[in-house]
């Protein structure tokens, strides 16, 4: 079973149902209990980093997803979820995230061209930078979908990139601890491949 | 490179498609959600779901359909018809839509982008603009086209951009229906004034008018339209392929 982590933020309808699609058992939860009996963990999130970055802490919900990456458990954040599991976040000051993976959130203001549109939304294509168990199912030119304004940044854990004049980074990953920057979700198919791979990584 | 969206639009009345579609291999063709499971294995990026029904329980089937779409379609979903208050943002997304479309709403209330917007995210609140050449001048008619409001249609976008909305659907009248391309003059105009995507709509007849839209201006993001993917007159399928093929940046 797979416990989506519900701490006030996001719709977690497309997410849940999309488990549904591939065969895979998902609940919306904040019982410490539940999650600790899951076979892996999805951090959602959407909005500003602050925000639910508070959340999270206040809900408990951050000792509760620290305590499993620790014992093992697969652990995927998706968009803000994965921006939370990095280190630290510059969006509008400076604001602790979960550090389980190493690297900050910057504005990708920072680096992409000026005449370009913010937020960066769409489908872009990935372009992979190093083997994920996430990328069984993943050909070569696939298209997965974004809708974000912020990236990481000082990632030394970078697994797929997308290109919006800069690389921007698509997906992280550290040991049992994964992260999609784009919807897995809102990706067609080729979304939903990626959230079965997730199911699979033993 | 982001690539550029094709974007089916349909037109949903008390929980069922409008303007008969003929497609071989569906068992029902009026069904909203089986129309977007098809479009969806197409290829199609992103589909619209115009809601036209006056009475709340055609509301009621529209929320329904919706969520079900939702649950077995897993690609962007946009939704208009009837925006007028945040409440009904609320009642569309918790449905399972990701953007909500405004147009007369909007009209009737501009502090309506603003609030949506703080509320959900500008890339959430799309304003749709339905666009009219006036003795020489773009004006914004509301009521579906029938009604001149009498404003200025790029400055009109150009406030709503400040107010937050994330996106722009330029539907041109003057193109609309007729089949002989896109409002190229039009669309080129709101896109050199707004730095947000913006959707072309109004005139597709054929594959070769989204090849020419997609030159013509690489700053329009996506191309939407009905029946002539309805009708099967452009294929989604064959479309993309002609673009990938003349180099357009597209989703395979």
């Amino acid at each position: 079973m797979i416990a989506i982590i519900d701490y006030g933020v996001g719709n977690l309808f497309s997410l849940k149902s999309s488990f549904a699609a591939i065969g895979k058992e998902a609940v919306v939860t904040s019982d410490p209990d539940v999650i600790s009996k899951s076979d892996r963990i999805i951090l959602p999130g959407v909005g500003a980093f602050e925000d639910a970055a508070k959340k999270l802490r206040d809900s408990g919900m951050a000792d509760v997803v620290k305590r499993e990456a620790a014992l093992g458990k697969p652990v995927m954040g998706i968009c803000l979820g994965m921006q939370l599991l990095l280190d630290k976040s510059y969006e509008y000051g400076e604001h602790e995230g979960l550090g389980l993976i190493h690297g900050n959130v910057k504005p990708i203001s920072d680096v992409i061209d000026k005449d370009l549109k913010i937020p960066h939304i769409g489908w872009n294509r990935l372009i992979i930078k190093k083997q994920s168990p996430l990328f069984k199912y993943l050909s070569d030119g696939d298209c997965v979908y974004f809708v974000h304004s912020y990236y990481a940044a000082d990632c030394d854990d970078v697994t797929a990139t997308a290109e919006y004049s800069a690389e921007l980074t698509a997906s992280i990953e550290s040991g049992n601890v994964y992260g999609c920057q784009f919807h897995p979700e809102k990706s067609g198919t080729v979304g939903l491949n990626i959230l079965k791979a997730f199911c699979e990584i033993l | 490179m982001i690539t550029k969206r094709i974007i089916p639009c349909l037109d949903v009345k008390n929980g069922r498609v409008v303007k008969g579609v003929n497609f071989e291999g569906l068992s029902d063709v009026a069904s909203p959600v089986e129309l977007a499971e098809y479009y969806s294995s197409c290829g199609a990026d992103e589909l619209v779901f115009y809601d036209i029904t006056a009475s709340a329980e055609g509301r009621a089937l529209f929320t329904d359909i919706l969520t079900e779409t939702a649950r077995r379609v897993f690609i962007p979903l946009t939704v208009g018809g009837g925006i007028n208050t945040v409440a009904d943002f609320d009642r569309v997304l918790k449905c399972g839509a990701d953007k909500v479309s405004v147009n007369s709403g909007a009209i009737r209330n501009p502090q309506l982008v603003y609030e949506a917007a703080k509320i959900y995210g500008d890339q959430c609140v799309v304003l749709s603009a339905d666009i009219k050449r006036v003795d020489g001048v773009f004006r914004v008619f509301s009521k579906g086209g029938r009604e001149n409001t009498g404003m200025e249609a790029i400055s009109w976008i150009k406030s709503c951009v400040d107010n937050g909305a994330g996106e722009i659907v330029v539907n041109s009248i003057d193109t609309d229906g007729v089949k002989q391309g896109f409002d190229i003059e039009m669309l080129k105009a709101v896109s050199d004034a707004v730095n947000v995507p913006v959707i072309a709509s109004g005139g597709a007849g054929k594959i070769e008018d989204f090849l020419t839209l997609f030159k013509a201006l690489p700053k329009v993001d996506a191309g939407l339209a009905a029946s002539i993917f309805h009708f099967g007159e452009v294929k989604i399928a064959d479309l993309k392929a002609e673009m990938a093929k003349a180099g357009i940046p597209t989703r395979l």
